[in-house]
């Protein structure tokens, strides 16, 4: 039972950080599009 | 005669157990002088482990009949490892040494350390099947976040009874992250995987994206997993006033002396929590096997994805940059930038295993807040 519970927190846990992870790179490429270093331009 | 006699009464009250801890805390000692590993927590652990199973040691709280005399350790811990103080003034600290510019010059790199967070969820599953209820299983699991402060802190929102030995396996797997890694590497890679080259373009990064880096990450973390808003907001913290460029003397404080100080009570009074009588069981020694095992599968997750990527890639990726994904930084990038030279002298991984590993670092916060946000507190 407490194995099923664990399968659970396990399948929500790998979800959980790639979707968090997706959304911070979408953010860290925005942040260097919109503000990119001067070298780059 | 007898007077003198009884100064030496307590000598009747050491136990094979206490004697046990005695040696295990003098190896601790001299695996971090001798070996060099993890010293600023070994060390003082070491001291802690054979300070607290003297005989009747007033440095822990001791208990007679009605008479509760607190000891300074306990008192340190219910301070600031109970409510958590501590850790996130460490946090603070590490954040302020993390430069995330290779990580924000190639941010896909990220995907790498959210993949290799695979060992903490598989060990969780795995700790169940020996019995631990799903908090102590989670507090486990966490070990393989290779992040000491982290695996602290988890253990201790749950309220686990086997925090001293989470934080000895957490350590002493981070120390041993060169010799752990290589050969699950190796198993799971060919030859010609380990020699691919990968281009590293040089991308500067504005201040103004290395500034507003911490606050977007403290936002978005701490609104998809709320629990994670402290150690997330706190390492975050800590990189802003890094990044922010006025804040010299605090980030150096930060860095320094504050981190210093912190680390330096904090081994001593996690040591509180390595009595003998919890700490010498069957447990611990599960907890430790428990705790080699995250660390593997941890590897394994972030070459494993590393190697399902290049399947749709045309470029390929070395896929061991996949293993940087473990928070332990910056050991876990030097081995396998020191493993890709060994297979070919001309292969330069260092920016690209840099980049992963200290995505593995924000990664493991957040797999520890969604740690306490997916298992209830009893």
């Amino acid at each position: 039972m407490v194995f099923l519970e664990s399968l659970k927190v396990m399948g929500l846990g790998m979800v959980g950080i790639f979707a968090v992870t997706i959304i911070l790179v979408a953010v860290m490429k925005l942040l260097t599009k919109l503000f990119p270093a001067k070298t780059d331009k | 005669m007898s007077e003198i006699l009884s100064l030496f009464s307590n000598v009747g009250n050491i136990t094979a157990q206490q004697v046990v801890m005695w040696v295990i805390g003098g190896i601790m000692i001299y695996l971090g002088i001798k070996k060099q590993m993890e010293p600023t927590l070994l060390v003082p652990m070491g001291f802690g482990a054979i300070l607290v199973n003297l005989p009747m040691s007033a440095a822990v709280t001791q208990k007679a009949g009605e008479l509760i005399e607190a000891g300074p350790l306990d008192i340190l811990f219910d301070a600031g490892i109970a409510n958590e103080l501590f850790l996130l003034l460490l946090f603070i600290g590490i954040g302020a040494m993390i430069d995330f510019t290779p990580l924000l010059a190639n941010p896909i790199l990220m995907l790498f350390g959210a993949a290799a967070q695979f060992g903490i969820f598989m060990t969780l599953s795995l700790a169940t099947l020996f019995g631990f209820s799903l908090q102590d299983a989670a507090s486990v699991g966490i070990i393989g976040a290779a992040d000491g402060p982290t695996s602290i802190f988890v253990a201790n929102y749950f309220d686990s009874k086997y925090l001293g030995a989470i934080i000895v396996a957490a350590y002493s797997y981070m120390a041993l992250v060169p010799i752990i890694q290589p050969p699950v590497i190796r198993l799971l890679t060919s030859k010609k995987e380990r020699t691919i080259h990968m281009e590293y373009s040089p991308k500067s990064v504005s201040r103004m994206a290395k500034i507003l880096f911490p606050i977007m990450i403290t936002v978005i973390a701490g609104i998809v997993a709320p629990k994670s808003a402290p150690l997330v907001g706190f390492l975050m913290f800590g990189n802003l006033i890094r990044e922010c460029g006025v804040l010299d003397s605090l980030s150096d404080t930060a860095q320094h002396t504050m981190a210093n100080l912190v680390t330096l009570i904090l081994g001593l009074t996690v040591a509180s929590r390595m009595r003998a009588e919890e700490f010498l069981n069957v447990q611990t020694l599960l907890i430790l096997l428990l705790g080699l095992v995250a660390f593997i599968f941890d590897t394994a997750g972030g070459v494993i994805f590393a190697k399902i990527i290049n399947l749709f890639r045309k470029k390929k990726i070395n896929p061991m940059i996949g293993a940087c994904g473990i928070s332990a930084f910056p050991m876990s990038g030097r081995v396998v930038t020191q493993m890709a030279l060994k297979e070919d002298p001309t292969n330069i991984l260092i920016m690209q295993a840099t980049g992963v590993n200290v995505s593995g670092q924000i990664a493991s916060v957040i797999a520890g807040g969604l740690i306490l946000g997916l298992v209830p507190k009893l």
